[in-house]
């Protein structure tokens, strides 16, 4: 899934046809007492295109989860536009923005903690559309259990259970339920999989990926795990320290990555395979990303850069397009042939 | 990366050319039929149930299973950490002397002497009102008797051989003034500290991101074999252990349901689970959407434990006999590769199993 012709500007942008969610130079700060902020997202533009799931992926503190809540405005951003489907979201306020929220709905890491735990499950993925008064009471339950079902849930035994008397995985399946029983448009997932098992963690990705398909979603998930989002993700949009580095198709990102923190982060995920021996750790990453209260001038990797010069100190890298819809911010990209992930031997793809 | 001088310096290491206390003939460690279980309003929970493994000295085993299947009690029981009076039996023998029948005042002078360990979370297993400093001598002055400036001196070598910068100023600080990369570091220096043999790491990158986590564990491994320590590592992640192990043990509900060396579990697994949760893990090899082979279901309730195998009814290879008799773990000719599976993968019984259950699928279908 490439992008067609994307014009050559400093954010990745797409045809406007095409987008549902473009967000333009988004910032986030929190004051942190003392006259101090801590920049959380320092001018982020992206855009969403109808029915692609786009991954952020990055470590934390990075500022990706603060970005998922920025676009669903909780809370609002401090600056820059979050347009979704033809409305500013950022200039939206009480009842229309009221009213536009059953189309951005959200889940979150920890499914437990996001349930009541003294209501039914049946009345937890029907609230939504008892707020709404969607329909007459009939259509309502219809509703419900058809997207209990959906996501895997028998609504006759569990609809009357709380619930603690469910796995996290099943716990994940009751969010999911919720969230797609009003049908949104866009679905954000922080970190959906990362409270959960492995063998479960599969099963709810691809589940996630069914309701897609499904419900003709579009998602944005955000996720620590690099291999969970390439396996979700049409893009995949990379940041750190509050910007983004790097932004392309994922077969492209992982083969052959062009900033030289992905290069870093790809290098450093543990490979399930004896055969490979675990790296020495990439020169980049030694050390810790810098504290957001004082991110460093010009380009916020340099501090942990392999590559960096003086320019990088005196001059942000913009994002720029180096190949076809993949964007990177670096003065000087990792060349093809420099990247030998660790995994080298078993990545052969097409492409 | 190795800091040679640091190394060469570096205190509490115990020599390789001779025995160093103890017995050096037999295994470090040895545990035989260990059986934990925690009474419940729901009944007996069997949260380890006869596990038996053996550690040489300097070796590595990996320990990989999903959350409730035992591993985190295993590594409790096999440190003495768990409450008094919880029901168990079985043995853990340490350089021969059990450690379930110890006495309190006898564990004391082993822990953190002998065996070590580092938790999932630097911030809950240090103490947020002590300085670092302290933390860190503390087992030097309690174990080595030695004085507080040699204490501290050693305490500056021991941070700077884990790679933390200015160790000097880093004795004066609080955890909370450290990253959790940091922090994780100080709690391995606090665990070589007095040179242990075994080192248990229970989850101890699970915590933190991934960049920090292979430093982390390229850490652990240089730390591993610079002291000739053994080391029991805990991990629900196959990718952690595979290029870092001897030796795996994989568990299930309560039980190891196959261990091998690290190499050999790769490339010839033979028990169903073992291959279900190589297969369910997502590969940043794989193209982007990948259909993951997620394995049905979920572990079972460890107070209502299935007949027969733990895993059959996950399992698309299991018959009859597994959900009537329990499969004991069996080694192949070799003795190094154990098993429980009547059906395991990679055989013609297993193979015949699997089309046989297919082909039933297909016809209920």
């Amino acid at each position: 899934m490439s992008a067609t012709a994307a014009p050559v500007t400093a954010a990745p942008q797409l045809r406007d046809g095409d987008v549902l969610l473009r967000v333009v130079d988004l910032v986030v700060e929190y004051p942190a007492g003392r006259g101090v902020s801590v920049h959380a997202v320092s001018g982020i533009s992206i855009d969403v295109r109808e029915g692609e799931t786009l991954g952020l992926v990055g470590e934390s503190g990075c500022g990706k989860s603060t970005t998922g809540k920025a676009i669903m405005q909780m809370p609002r951003p401090t600056s820059g536009s979050v347009m979704f489907d033809g409305a500013e979201l950022t200039a939206l306020k009480g009842e229309p923005l009221r009213r536009i929220r059953p189309r951005l709905q959200m889940i979150f890491q920890d499914p437990i903690s996001s349930l009541n735990p003294r209501r039914k499950v049946r009345d937890i993925v029907a609230e939504p559309l008892e707020i709404w008064q969607v329909g007459t009471p009939g259509e309502r339950a219809a509703k419900v259990a058809e997207v209990m079902e959906a996501v895997g849930l028998d609504p006759a035994v569990a609809g009357d259970r709380l619930p603690h008397q469910f796995s996290g995985g099943q716990c994940q399946r009751i969010s999911i339920a919720r969230a797609l029983v009003l049908d949104p448009r866009l679905l954000i997932c922080d970190e959906p999989v990362s409270a959960l098992d492995v063998s479960v963690q599969a099963q709810i990705l691809n589940l996630l990926e069914d309701m897609k398909r499904r419900y003709r979603l579009t998602m944005v998930f955000i996720a620590h795990d690099l291999a969970v989002v390439k396996n979700v993700s049409d893009r995949v949009a990379v940041m750190y320290l509050g910007k983004l580095c790097e932004v392309a198709d994922p077969d492209v990102l992982y083969e052959a990555p062009a900033h030289h923190y992905t290069s870093a982060l790809l290098a450093s995920v543990p490979v399930a395979d004896p055969t490979v021996r675990p790296g020495l750790v990439p020169d980049a990453l030694r050390g810790e990303p810098p504290s957001p209260l004082a991110p460093p001038s010009g380009c916020r990797f340099r501090t942990r850069c392999p590559r960096a010069e003086g320019r990088c100190a005196d001059e942000e890298p913009l994002m720029r397009e180096i190949g076809p819809a993949h964007f990177v911010a670096c003065h000087f990209p990792v060349e093809a042939t420099d990247f030998r992930p660790a995994a080298a031997a078993s990545t052969v793809t097409g492409g | 990366m190795t800091d040679l001088e640091a190394v060469e310096t570096e205190p509490g290491r115990p020599t390789h050319d001779g025995p160093v206390g103890g017995r050096t003939d037999g295994p470090l460690l040895v545990v035989d039929d260990l059986h934990v279980s925690f009474p419940t309003d729901r009944g007996l929970v069997r949260a380890v149930d006869g596990v038996s493994f053996t550690l040489e000295q300097g070796r590595t085993l990996g320990v990989v299973g999903e959350s409730g299947s035992g591993k985190t009690v295993l590594s409790r029981a096999v440190m003495g950490l768990l409450p008094e009076g919880t029901p168990q039996s079985g043995s853990v023998r340490f350089e021969g002397r059990d450690l379930t029948t110890m006495s309190r005042e006898d564990k004391g002078k082993v822990w953190g002497a002998q065996i070590a360990m580092v938790f999932q979370d630097p911030m809950t297993s240090l103490n947020p009102v002590v300085k670092i400093g302290r933390q860190l001598t503390e087992g030097l002055r309690h174990h080595l008797h030695v004085d507080k400036k040699e204490a501290a001196v050693t305490a500056v070598a021991l941070l700077r051989s884990v790679g933390i910068p200015e160790p000097e100023r880093r004795l004066h600080q609080y955890p909370f003034e450290l990253s959790g990369g940091m922090r994780q570091r100080v709690t391995i220096a606090i665990a070589i500290a007095c040179g242990p043999k075994l080192l248990l790491a229970d989850e101890p990158t699970t915590a933190l991101d991934v960049t920090v986590q292979a430093q982390i564990l390229n850490l652990l491994q240089d730390k591993q074999r610079e002291r000739f320590m053994a080391m029991i590592l805990v991990t629900h992640d196959l990718g952690v252990v595979a290029g870092r192990t001897d030796h795996i043990a994989v568990m299930y509900a309560g039980k190891i349901v196959e261990t091998a060396p690290t190499t050999e579990l790769f490339s010839r697994v033979r028990m169903p689970y073992t291959e279900a949760l190589l297969k369910s893990i997502p590969k940043t090899s794989d193209p982007s959407h990948t259909r993951l082979s997620a394995i049905a279901g979920r572990p079972p309730d460890l107070a209502d434990l299935p007949a027969g195998c733990r895993f059959a009814p996950r399992c698309p290879y299991a018959q009859e006999r597994c959900r009537v008799e329990e499969p004991p773990l069996t080694p192949d000719a070799g003795g190094l590769h154990a098993w429980a599976c009547w059906y395991p993968v990679g055989t013609p019984e297993g193979s015949d199993a699997l089309a046989r259950n297919a082909s039933a699928a297909r016809q209920s279908a």
